[in-house]
C-alpha cells in the first residue's frame, strides 16, 4: 500500500503504530528514564543537593516529568493530529484534577487561618 | 490547524471524522476506556486533596516521617514501574500474536504487581499494630484512604489479569480478546502514573518535612 491510500485513523493512547523494534525500543527508553527520575526524586528529598525550601519544588517537577514519560513512552500519547482527540479528553481531566486538587486545598486554608483558636473556651 | 490537516485527507480515507465511515471498534473502545480513565484520575485527585487538606493532622498521633520506610517504598516503586514495562512488552506480544511470549510476561507483570501488594499490606498492618491505624488521626485517615484505594485498584488489576490470560489461554489472541488486554494495560499504566504521585506527595514530602 503506498502512503496515499492509508487510512486516516484516529490513534489511541496504549498503541504505538511504528517499527516494532522501534516499539520495544520505546518502552525500554521510557522504563530508564523513570528509573532516572524515581532515584532523582529518592535523592532531592533525602539530601541537602537542592537548597532546603526548594526541595518540594524539585518533587513536584520531577514527578510532573516522570509522568510525562508515562504518558508518552507507555501510552504512547503524541502530539500529532490523530492523537487530538486522546490529548483533548486529558487536558480536561487534568483541568478537573487541578480544580480540584487546588480549589480544596485553597477553601480549606482559608478556612483553617479563620477559625477561633483552639485555646479560647467556649461557655456550653 | 487540525482541520486544515483533516481536509488534505480525502474524505473517505478519514474514517472517524465524518467521512469514510466510522473509526474501528479498537479506536473505540480504547477511546472510551481512556474517558474512563481520566475519571479514575479525577477520584484520585480528591483523595489527593484530602490527604494534602489533613496531612498535618496528626492529634498527637505519629507523623509520616515517624511511620514511613523509604526504602521499602522505593522497592515498591519499582516493582510497579517493572511491572508496567512487563505489561507494555506483554501487549506488544499480544499485538503480534506470539501467546507463549504473552503468558510469561504476564506472569512477570502478575508477581510484581502481587510482590508490591504484598509489600504495602506489611506496611499497613505494622502501622495498625503500633496504634497507627486509620482512627488515630485525621492524616492517617486520609493516608488510609489515598494509599489503600491505589491499592484496591491494584488488586482489581491483578483479579483482571487473571481473567485475562484465561481468556488468552482458552479463546486465543482474537481481536476481542486483544481489545480487552489493551484496555488492561493502560488501566495498569495509569496505576502506575497515580503511584508517581502517592510516592512524591505522601512518602517523600512527608518523610522530609
Amino acid at each position: 500500500m503506498d502512503g496515499h491510500d492509508r487510512v486516516f485513523d484516529d490513534r489511541t493512547p496504549g498503541v504505538e503504530h511504528e517499527e516494532l523494534t522501534a516499539n520495544f525500543l520505546s518502552y525500554t527508553a521510557g522504563l530508564g528514564l523513570a528509573i532516572l527520575a524515581t532515584i532523582a526524586s529518592f535523592v532531592v528529598s533525602q539530601t541537602n543537593l537542592l537548597w532546603a525550601p526548594g526541595i518540594p519544588v524539585g518533587l513536584v517537577v520531577l514527578a510532573f516529568a516522570q509522568i510525562g514519560v508515562h504518558l508518552v513512552f507507555f501510552l504512547h500519547l503524541g502530539s500529532g493530529p490523530d492523537h487530538t482527540n486522546n490529548i483533548l479528553a486529558l487536558a480536561f481531566g487534568v483541568l478537573i484534577v487541578f480544580l480540584v486538587i487546588t480549589g480544596s486545598i485553597w477553601i480549606i486554608a482559608n478556612l483553617h487561618a479563620n477559625m477561633m483558636p483552639m485555646s479560647v473556651n467556649i461557655p456550653r | 490547524m487540525t482541520i486544515a490537516t483533516i481536509d488534505a485527507v480525502p474524505a473517505h480515507l478519514a474514517r472517524g471524522r465524518g467521512g469514510g465511515g466510522p473509526a474501528p471498534k479498537r479506536v473505540v473502545v480504547a477511546y472510551g476506556f481512556w474517558i474512563f480513565i481520566l475519571s479514575d484520575f479525577v477520584l484520585f485527585s480528591g483523595l489527593f486533596a484530602a490527604y494534602a487538606v489533613l496531612s498535618g493532622n496528626t492529634a498527637g498521633g505519629p507523623t509520616g516521617a515517624e511511620l514511613f520506610n523509604l526504602r521499602n517504598v522505593f522497592i515498591e516503586t519499582m516493582c510497579l514501574l517493572f511491572s508496567s514495562y512487563t505489561c507494555g512488552l506483554g501487549a506488544l506480544s499480544a499485538e503480534r500474536r506470539q501467546p507463549a511470549r504473552f503468558l510469561i510476561l504476564a506472569a512477570f507483570t502478575f508477581v510484581l504487581g502481587a510482590a508490591f501488594l504484598a509489600i504495602e499490606a506489611s506496611e499497613f498492618a505494622g502501622m495498625v499494630s503500633k496504634g497507627a491505624g486509620p482512627g488515630r488521626s485525621g492524616f492517617l485517615s486520609s493516608f488510609f484512604t489515598l494509599v489503600g484505594t491505589h491499592g484496591v485498584h491494584v488488586t482489581g488489576g491483578l483479579i483482571w489479569l487473571i481473567y485475562l490470560v484465561a481468556q488468552v489461554i482458552v479463546k486465543g489472541l482474537r481481536p476481542a480478546v486483544l481489545r480487552r488486554l489493551l484496555c488492561w494495560s493502560l488501566f495498569w499504566h495509569a496505576l502506575d502514573i497515580v503511584w508517581v504521585g502517592v510516592f512524591t506527595l505522601v512518602y517523600l514530602m512527608g518523610d522530609f518535612r
